[in-house]
């Protein structure tokens, strides 16, 4: 693998570590291990992919690990102790800043060897080690013990200052700062209150005071003056169990380095934000991995003692945990111990800048333990900067890279750099996320100049007011069954998910709504309730929630609870101020707020006794509100993105293309000239070309010339051109070359003149679903000009098709069809009517009845071109005729002219005239002088050729005995059309044309070509 | 077939007595050739000037070509059905199914039937998927086309109806029928769930509730939205309907680069790139409706929507500028 996701974060394997699942959300929140390159890119306040940032191993010039063993203080038993150590040095030869980096619990110094790798190619001395319990250290847990741990890290010191490559301050002061999560986290922090030395602190999810953390109380002694400040009274809370037993399970456990490889692996594949088996490690903390790991270590073999069961914690410690989770009930050398283990007794002597992150989807160190820290720092002029991130013990964050990179630029601030207290922080004194409207997004990140409520600042908040005030519940013999509220993890999979019925259970529950909002708010903190409880016992416990009601719906704003016991007087009011859970989130207008009290919660241990509870709500719930109220959210996320200006440079490039390729086209638009020598002749056709893209050479150099009042003919065989011809008239095809003009105005697609030309080509166009009249007009309609040019009922009174125009063409004959693509080709009285096979089938009366409108047509000064396959009916029809054959125009002129001529001469015999006569009669013929040539058309029809006078050749032929019965000087068009043509094809072909092969043969000839 | 033939023997019955709306002694043409012969000598035509007319083809002409068409009925009245089939199905089933489902959408179902506004979002949320890229592809992709089978695409041509003029006209008409297909869509569901179910503002399943005054707008958004993310399907439609003159592949080619977009889409692979895919902020329009709407995704939707939009339609008129009409 060249590119290994190395994930291993501030909160590398951290309290909840023992199970793989466990430590999944843990280790991926803070994904800490960046590389150099990307730490020292500029952070981005929504990255879109802050998750899995890929981390370097070692490069190739940096020092490999040294590992060390230190000896440090003896276990209270005396047996000796030596920690197990890394220091990740610099070879360059100068001195280097240095950093301490502890590890979570149940990890070891391996936990965070991605982290110190990124720290090491970022130019400090890195010193890891495994913490007195874990990994290979001996000695057991103290819980961040002043005596044990927070000395063994003085002493790590110590050693580090010898090291030629770290830099010092002064003898044995190396220049250096401390950063860790969660366990690490609270031991950085208390050897700042002990040890002068440090430079700066970044603590991550940890923990201030750790008897709050386990016995949370959430009854306040006095309003909270910060954002989530939690004052609470004298009295500890219940206890929280689920997670006392996972951090028990993995003190059993040791801490191996199993777990942390399985963590770091079940990181990685979690990038989509979604910690597999968070939800369920939780709740039940998986034995079989803690067991498993924990057989490696502990006895093998043997009877189960107690000592067993307390794995590697000190004994002492041990027995009092034991105790609580027996009976869910602190005892007071606990609640001091615990006091004592914790960062609180000492913040008044840390002089270090601390970077606090602390984690919203924390159910076990919540916001209000980073709120205490700020609040005592602020107090000892320390400058601090605090950090909402939306991950914690439950979730993974969805700005692990952005953490990490501000946990580093508070490193160089104030350790590299060497920073005065009083310079500008590296980073804003507070930020925090709002979460994502949609999931599966990451939040939006806000920044504020000051934690809210400390550095001068007040606290803002809004009161609304509850719509009620009453409640009243019970709390179930046995503590069974539980409300599940805080469910870690769901959060993180994205799901809003509404777990109200099982939080809310009947009669041991009670819910205040609010009036709905009038305006949107966005908490950022602890909302507070005051009311007063009556029970009748004298220990009541309650479990505050906070869910947002829009309509039918009740979603969870956070998955936490504020627990609360309070010492009673049976029967006696007591009044009390309930803090609830931390967090931030948007509130719609018009939306509610709900406070679910209930009596018991699964995840803490509820108290045996039945008890009934009466509760009466203060006025109004106040809500710790953003400042920055009043812009819309999502407003720091600027519009304009990588993806909307890409998109908008395609728009943009297309539109200019499409501009570019008009105006182009506008100038090189062929412009053919107007020609007013032409005007006066409605279609000129001169030169006309087309090959199509087969090559196929349709239209050779064509020119013909149709005049006012002719009736052209256009004729030819079968692909002749006629068509393709016809379609360039129109502007349907563009020519290769040459020019078609009507009335001197060239044509091209769509131009104007051909307003002045109507046609039928190649068949009949008509909507089908409208009728035979709707389509003439539709049709109209399409050419823009005004109805009463079009004379629709004239029109109409030439397709014939009496009550059938107000049908659906669909049911239309194929000659109606034809009859009204010739009616529309006359709409408007065009001055040039092209028809192509006007005829097709019509039947004689309506051919017949077609010919004298054409005729007439042309007479009123029009002008009409028909192309046919029906020579007789051409003949009949058209004054001038153009034939064309195989692209060409072989002989074009009057009808009159073309049929008639002076050297043949049409004898017609008698139908029933005798075969062997007239085969001796032609025979004579034949070999008469001055004829050339005798065809047999029909058997009563001969074709005389030659230059003997039309007198002579009669006589002749009665002389040879025929029965001349006629005789006419015409040739029929047919004769003309099939001469022409064959003596067309021979020409180019140079195909020898046999003489005596008949006329039906000849066509046929012709046709197959 | 028997139809057919009954009405083939009318006409021909028409056929044989053409005038008979007429005097006997009339022959067809007549009046044609009289109007003709007393209209003024076409000597004066030649000096008239040749004007282009100024709006062929109008946005009316086109629309009344396209209107009466059996396939815009049916799809109109496809669109119509589609919402009293709903409430039919649900009238018919079992309304405790499954309590056990979850699933966000499911959730809209289930919702379905609370009011007028669930109802129609039920509606947008099945109709979006396929219903209404289908519609968009037939509006567009089959006007030209269409006149190419039916032949009377040369005559438009020749009317004479220039080709960008056509193209225009085919394509404003088809866009437009979308676009009143895309809102008459949600307008009918929420009469029908109106009227059905009631007259209840939004319950909403994938946010918080909204009132009606909040609704409407979003949802004329989402609409709109919806809209935009169907204009590349309807200009890829239009490019293939100017490239073929069979009115089902142009609509069928449309439907199958959405889908083959679609199964694109799916391959993890190609992120970044996939955003720029048509129809991969297909579902966006859901964020209209979200408590706090974030445009960014309906903004990027948007603008890769136009982007394909103009490239295709710049490839329809480029191909019909220049092509030969065989039709």
């Amino acid at each position: 693998m060249a590119r290994s996701f190395v994930v291993v974060g501030l909160a590398a394997a951290a309290l909840a570590a023992p199970t793989v699942s466990a430590v999944a959300p843990a280790t991926a929140y803070a994904a800490g291990a960046v590389d150099s390159h990307a730490a020292s890119s500029p952070s981005v306040s929504r990255p879109g992919a802050a998750l899995g940032v890929p981390a370097l191993r070692p490069q190739a010039d940096q020092p490999a690990p040294v590992a060390a063993k230190l000896p440090v203080r003896a276990e209270p038993d005396g047996s000796a102790v030596q920690l197990d150590i890394s220091f990740y040095g610099q070879s360059d030869g100068t001195r280097h800043p240095l950093v301490l980096l502890a590890h979570g619990f149940g990890g070891s110094k391996d936990s965070v060897a991605g982290q110190a790798a990124a720290l090491q190619a970022r130019g400090y001395v890195v010193a890891t080690w495994s913490a007195r319990g874990h990994g290979s250290s001996g000695g057991r847990i103290h819980l961040d013990d002043p005596d044990y741990e927070v000395n063994d890290a003085k002493a790590l010191v110590d050693l580090a200052a010898k090291r030629p490559d770290v830099e010092l301050d002064g003898a044995g002061d190396p220049r250096f700062g401390v950063m860790g999560g969660s366990y690490g986290g609270a031991l950085g922090l208390m050897l700042a209150g002990a040890d002068p030395r440090v430079d700066a602190v970044v603590s991550a999810i940890t923990w201030n005071d750790l008897a709050q953390a386990f016995f949370p109380q959430s009854a306040l002694a006095a309003a909270p003056t910060t954002a989530a400040g939690r004052d609470p009274i004298a009295v500890a809370g219940p206890f929280k169990q689920v997670w006392a037993s996972t951090f028990f399970l993995s003190a059993r456990g040791g801490g191996s380095a199993g777990a942390v490889d399985g963590g770091a692996g079940a990181a990685t594949g979690a990038p989509g934000g979604q910690p597999p088996g968070a939800t369920t490690a939780e709740a039940t903390p998986a034995p079989g991995a803690a067991a498993g790991s924990g057989a490696s270590r502990g006895p093998a073999t043997g009877a189960p003692t107690a000592a067993d069961s307390c794995g590697r914690f000190d004994t002492a410690l041990c027995r009092l945990f034991l105790k609580a989770s027996d009976s869910g009930v602190a005892s007071p050398e606990l609640l001091t111990l615990l006091a004592a283990h914790s960062p609180k007794p000492s913040l008044a002597r840390v002089k270090a800048p601390t970077m606090l992150i602390q984690g919203i989807g924390d159910s076990l160190f919540g916001l209000d333990q980073a709120d205490a820290t700020a609040a005592a720092l602020d107090a000892g002029g320390t400058p601090y900067a605090v950090r909402w991130s939306d991950g914690g013990h439950d979730a993974p964050s969805t700005h692990e890279a952005e953490e990490t990179e501000a946990s580093y630029a508070w490193l160089d601030h104030y350790v590299r750099d060497k920073a005065p207290r009083d310079s500008a922080l590296p980073t804003a004194k507070f930020t925090y996320p709002i979460a994502a409207t949609r999931a599966g997004q990451p939040s939006t990140l806000h920044t504020l100049p000051a934690y809210p409520g400390l550095s001068g600042t007040s606290l803002a908040t809004q009161s609304v007011p509850l719509a009620q005030k009453q409640g009243a519940l019970v709390h179930p013999p046995g503590g069974l069954p539980a409300s599940i509220i805080a469910v870690p993890g769901l959060a993180a999979l994205g799901i809003s998910l509404s777990t109200y019925q099982v939080a809310a259970l009947p009669g041991q529950s009670t819910a205040f709504d609010t009036e709905p909002l009038t305006e949107a708010r966005t908490v950022v903190g602890s909302p507070t309730l005051t009311m007063t409880v009556t029970s009748d016992t004298a220990d009541v416990t309650l479990f505050g929630s906070v869910w947002r009601v829009t309509g039918s719906s009740v979603t969870l704003a956070n998955p936490l609870v504020a627990p609360l016991r309070l010492k009673v007087t049976p029967g006696q009011p007591t009044p009390v101020t309930l803090s609830l859970p931390g967090a931030t989130y948007d509130l719609p207008s018009g939306s509610r707020l709900r406070v679910l009290l209930t009596s018991t919660e699964s995840t803490f241990s509820n108290a045996r006794e039945p008890s009934q509870i009466a509760v009466q709500a203060g006025g109004s719930l106040i809500l710790p509100v953003s400042q920055l109220d009043g812009a819309a959210p999502g407003t720091t996320v600027s519009v304009v993105d990588t993806e909307v200006v890409l998109a908008l440079s395609a728009l943009g490039a297309l539109l200019l293309l499409a501009l570019g390729g008009f105006l182009v086209r506008r100038r090189r638009r062929r412009l053919l000239p107007s020609r007013p020598d032409l005007a006066d002749i409605p279609l000129v056709i001169e030169g006309l070309v087309k090959t199509y893209s087969d090559g196929h050479r349709a239209v050779d150099d064509v020119s013909w010339r149709a005049e006012k009042g002719q009736v052209v003919g256009l004729l030819g065989p079968n692909g002749a051109g006629k068509t393709t011809t016809m379609r360039m008239v129109m502007g349907l095809i563009s020519s290769d070359a040459g020019s078609v003009h009507v009335l001197g105005e060239p044509v091209s697609a769509g131009s104007a003149v051909l307003a002045r030309v109507g046609a039928l080509i190649e068949g009949p166009g008509f909507l089908p679903h409208l009728t035979g009249r709707a389509n003439l007009e539709a049709y109209w309609a399409a050419t823009g000009r005004a109805p009463e040019e079009a004379h629709f009922d004239e029109a109409l009174d030439v397709a014939a098709l009496g009550g059938a125009v107000d049908r659906p063409m669909k049911s239309y004959s194929h000659g109606m069809k034809q009859r009204l693509g010739i009616a529309q080709a006359m709409l408007g009285l065009p001055e040039l009517l092209i028809l192509d096979e006007p005829t097709n089938g019509l039947d004689p009366p309506q051919i017949a009845a077609m010919r004298p409108i054409l005729r007439r047509y042309a007479e009123t000064g029009r002008t009409v071109v028909v192309s046919s396959h029906m020579l007789a009916e051409v003949e009949m029809t058209c004054t001038h005729v153009v034939v064309m054959h195989a692209g060409r125009v072989v002989t074009q002129g009057l009808v009159a002219d073309l049929v008639d001529s002076d050297d043949t001469t049409i004898l017609d015999l008698p139908e029933d005239a005798d075969a062997a006569l007239v085969r001796a009669g032609v025979h004579a013929l034949e070999r008469h002088d001055g004829i050339h040539e005798v065809r047999v058309d029909t058997a009563s029809r001969l074709v005389v050729v030659g230059e003997l006078s039309r007198v002579a050749v009669v006589q002749a032929a009665v002389a040879a005995g025929l029965p001349v019965v006629g005789v006419s000087s015409r040739r029929h068009l047919e004769e003309v059309f099939l001469g022409v043509i064959s003596s067309a094809s021979a020409t180019p072909g140079g195909e020898p044309i046999d003489e005596n092969i008949s006329l039906v043969e000849r066509l046929r000839q012709v046709r197959a070509r | 077939m028997t139809d057919q033939q009954t009405s083939g023997s009318t006409d021909d019955a028409a056929d044989q007595n053409p005038g008979s709306r007429h005097s006997t002694d009339h022959r067809p043409g007549e009046a044609l050739l009289e109007v003709m012969e007393s209209a003024p000598a076409l000597t004066d035509a030649a000096t008239e000037p040749i004007v282009q007319v100024h709006d062929p083809l109008s946005w009316r002409a086109e629309l009344r070509r396209q209107w009466g068409r059996r396939r815009t009925l049916w799809a109109f009245g496809l669109l119509l059905a589609l919402p009293l089939i709903l409430v039919a199905s649900f009238a018919f089933g079992d309304r405790n199914g499954n309590p056990n489902r979850s699933s966000p959408s499911s959730r809209i179902f289930d919702l379905a039937q609370s009011g007028a506004a669930n109802f129609s979002l039920v509606l947008v949320f099945l109709a979006s998927e396929l219903l209404l890229i289908l519609l968009a592809a037939l509006f567009c992709g089959d006007a030209v086309p269409a006149e190419a089978s039916w032949s009377s695409l040369r005559y438009l041509l020749i009317a004479p109806v220039r080709r960008a003029r056509l193209l225009t006209s085919k394509l404003f008409i088809g866009v437009a029928s979308t676009l009143f297909a895309t809102f008459l869509l949600p307008a009918w569901g929420l009469l029908v769930g109106g009227v059905a179910y009631g007259w209840d503002p939004l319950t909403n399943p994938l946010g918080d509730n909204l009132t009606w005054g909040q609704f409407l707008p979003r949802l004329a958004l989402a609409m709109a939205y919806i809209f935009v993310t169907l204009l590349p399907i309807a200009a890829i439609a239009f490019w293939l309907g100017v490239r073929s003159d069979a009115p089902l592949a142009a609509v069928g080619g449309a439907v199958l680069v959405s889908i083959v977009f679609n199964i694109l889409d799916q391959l993890d692979a190609l992120e970044p790139y996939r955003n720029a895919f048509p129809g991969h902020y297909g579902r966006s329009w859901q964020d209209a409706l979200a408590v706090s709407p974030d445009y960014s995704n309906m903004l990027h939707g948007s603008l890769w929507a136009l982007v394909w939009t103009v490239a295709f339609t710049m490839l329809a008129y480029r191909r019909f500028r220049r092509v030969d009409i065989l039709s």
